[in-house]
């Protein structure tokens, strides 16, 4: 039956495609997926640095997002318990198997319960990293794969997101330039991980009069934390 | 899903006779359009972005085959499958096939127009498969058994109370004597319900807001985070996309998206967007192990040629409802398919035949707002009066009705029998109107009088005015005047 649909349905469109462009369409169309060409970018984000750092930050809780820079990996454990415990949520952590995750040494802070894993039903934190960090829009970058599992930013109702400023960039497109860097290799193709979440800000809805809400399905609570320290690998 | 597209008439006097609707769409129409003026006003780059976005959408219709084929294999080699489904009962039938073969009981639904449009849900429902709509909006409309209302804000239509009322009637194992009376009490009534669907469904559903060719995957955008529990959860994904959602790259779908999420709700960027590529990979924690895209056609090879193929460029954000005087009078329900506004108006006589959508295309003022914000440029109003015209050669609607547009014609198109006919009854009608400068009623014109009064014209007509100022400026006797400009002539104008 498919394979019956599919004959009869490229035959509709080649028809009338065709006459539309000359014989070298499936040359086009190589050329154009292969460069990959980005569209008009928007200035506001072709910036300098410290200003992009700004601009995150300002984007970001412009859509209800927490955001905290810290100087080392090992003020991390204290600017979390702090958040968690002034918005009284419990300090149980589901983390990513992530390296820079466990650089951070959680232990010094006694009051935070550490778990790694997937994100499941009962727990109230779910803790990532981030693959790269956008200015443009205040959103975060996740990139699926063994040591981020998609669950931990959306199912726990917090959500927490450790991120080296040396990840932040100005735009989507430099995010795009930078998986394909990671993800293409000598005789390797670019492959997408299984799934790129975009995430600005915590879930929401106005599905009732129009009314907007914070945690509809996602987190209520997105908490970021910036941090300065360059010496984790991605 | 069943059409009443036949009874617009009846269901718009339907609808503004409903005091909730009228509510919930005053405020719709104080909230989006300001907001998407504000997102548009924060970003220079708006325009020229919408041109690019063009320019993607036109690309890649000239080259759809070559696209589609490419797109079909990088999602076999991501390990996933395409099943081409050229109408709604194929895409049902595929869909049915895979949830049997995995033995699923519950589906998770995230929205999606395309399964309104092929009424996957009502399908499932008779196979004993429960479909569960997880978008809040959606949610809301399933329990009640009525179809979207908007494409972005599907239960726009509801009031709090009537909300809480459905709540109270689905959710019976609930206390009965709940406090409802708050939105928040609301999400989080549904919020629990949903959770273990979410955790229990074998199959999720999702639509696709575009295909990319270069990485076989969807994108998907949400602000609740529905659709990502919905594709990430279930051990299967199913994608039902139309054809024509394709572009060529993650930097195309990047510029789309620079402007989808600001036409719509008037945010930058939706809270998620997912670009989904295939089932989990080796390693991976979590993520389904079957990825399926259901590839429909259900007559849009057909738009490819001739004047609706613009219609194609649609990335279904809803602005043009928004901005849209009718729609914001009578509502979604009133066009009486999944569709609505400018686009259904346009859409629907496409997909399920102009005799039953014959009222559609005359559900307009021409008034050119739509095509005003739509980020596609769609010249909306031209495929109106295209229908339009269809509709006269076709000889539907009244025999007076057709009489009247062929009388018009042949006046209209004669400047000077047009004016002589025109300048004396405008003088008249003048004159009659009196001090009150408007008419209650006019003979032959009781549609119009029915609802408001016809203004009455004030002084002479601009053709003798014109002729007037030019005897007494003799240098510019020689001009002659043009008129050919069109009233929806208004490329990147702002509303």
């Amino acid at each position: 039956m498919s394979r019956a649909s599919r004959q009869a349905m490229l035959a509709d469109i080649r028809r009338a495609c065709a006459p539309r462009r000359g014989k070298s369409g499936i040359a086009e169309v190589e050329a154009r997926l292969a460069a990959h060409a980005p569209g008009p970018v928007p200035a506001r984000a072709r910036i300098e640095r410290e200003g992009q750092i700004a601009l995150f930050t300002a984007e970001a809780e412009r859509v209800q997002a927490n955001v905290v820079r810290v100087k080392r990996l090992s003020d991390v454990p204290g600017a979390v318990a702090q958040y968690l415990a002034r918005h009284n949520i419990e300090p149980r952590l589901k983390c990513a198997p992530d390296s820079l995750l466990r650089s951070v040494p959680w232990a010094q802070h006694s009051a935070l319960e550490v778990a790694e894993g997937k994100g499941e039903r009962d727990d109230p934190v779910g803790v990532t990293g981030a693959f790269a960090a956008v200015a443009e829009t205040g959103t975060l970058v996740l990139a699926s794969g063994p040591a981020s599992p998609t669950t931990l930013a959306l199912v726990p109702p917090v959500h927490v997101a450790v991120v080296p400023t040396s990840r932040l960039l100005g735009t989507y497109e430099e995010a795009w330039a930078a998986l394909r860097a990671r993800e293409t290799g000598p005789g390797k193709d670019f492959v997408m991980p299984r799934a790129v979440n975009w995430i600005t800000g915590p879930s929401r809805t106005a599905d009732i009069e129009q009314t907007l809400l914070l945690g509809a399905h996602g987190p209520q609570r997105l908490f970021i934390v910036l941090v300065d320290e360059e010496n984790a690998q991605p | 899903m069943e059409s009443s597209a036949g009874r617009f008439e009846t269901n718009a006097r339907a609808a503004l006779a409903t005091p909730t609707l009228q509510a919930a769409l005053a405020k719709l129409a104080d909230g989006f359009p300001a907001r998407r003026l504000e997102a548009a006003e924060r970003l220079p780059e708006f325009e020229e972005l919408r041109d690019a976005a063009c320019a993607i959408k036109e690309h890649v219709l000239d080259h759809l085959d070559v696209y589609l084929e490419t797109f079909e294999r990088r999602v076999a080699a991501n390990g996933g499958e395409v099943h081409w489904c050229r109408d709604a009962e194929e895409a049902r039938r595929t869909i049915l096939d895979i949830c049997r073969r995995v033995d699923a009981r519950t589906v998770t639904k995230s929205k999606t127009m395309i399964g309104e449009e092929i009424a996957i849900n009502d399908y499932l429902e008779r196979h004993g498969i429960r479909p569960v709509e997880t978008d809040l909006g959606e949610y809301i409309i399933q329990l009640r058994r009525e179809p979207p209302s908007h494409i972005i804000a599907p239960a726009i239509h509801l009031s709090l109370a009537q909300v809480a009322e459905t709540f109270r009637g689905s959710h019976a194992d609930l206390p009965p004597e709940r406090k409802l009376n708050e939105p928040d009490a609301l999400l989080a009534e549904a919020r629990a319900k949903l959770r273990p669907d979410f955790l229990a469904a074998d199959v999720g559903i999702t639509g696709a807001n575009m295909l990319i060719a270069e990485t076989g995957g969807n994108v998907l955008v949400t602000n609740e985070g529905n659709a990502d529990l919905t594709h990430t959860l279930p051990r299967v994904h199913i994608v039902i996309a139309s054809i024509e959602k394709i572009v060529p790259t993650l930097e195309d779908a990047t510029v789309i998206l620079r402007v989808l999420a600001r036409s719509a709700t008037g945010q930058d960027i939706t809270v998620y967007t997912s670009f989904c590529s295939g089932p989990r990979r080796p390693g991976d924690l979590d993520g389904p192990d079957e990825y399926h895209v259901i590839l429909l056609d259900n007559g849009r090879a057909r738009l490819l040629e001739g004047e609706f193929r613009d219609m194609l460029r649609c990335i279904r954000c809803g602005a043009c409802l928004n901005h849209c005087p009718v729609y914001r009078a009578v509502g979604g329900h009133a066009y009486g398919w999944v569709y609505s506004g400018p686009m259904g108006a346009v859409l629907i006589p496409a997909l399920i035949g102009m005799h039953e959508a014959r009222h559609l295309p005359n559900a307009s003022t021409l008034c050119g707002r739509c095509e005003s914000v739509c980020p596609m440029r769609i010249p909306l109003p031209r495929m109106l009066r295209a229908w339009r015209e269809q509709l006269h050669r076709e000889r539907r609607g009244s025999f007076l009705a057709r009489l009247g547009f062929s009388a018009w014609a042949s006046v209209a198109s004669r400047p000077g029998l047009y004016h002589a006919i025109m300048a004396p009854l405008i003088r008249a009608l003048g004159n009659l109107a009196g001090a009150g400068r408007s008419f209650r009623r006019l003979p032959f014109l009781g549609g119009w009088t029915a609802a408001r009064d016809f203004p009455a014209p004030e002084g002479e007509t601009f053709m003798t005015l014109w002729a007037e100022a030019e005897r007494k400026r003799k240098p510019y006797a020689d001009l002659r005047v043009s008129c050919e400009g069109t009233p929806t002539d208004v490329k990147g104008a702002r509303p």
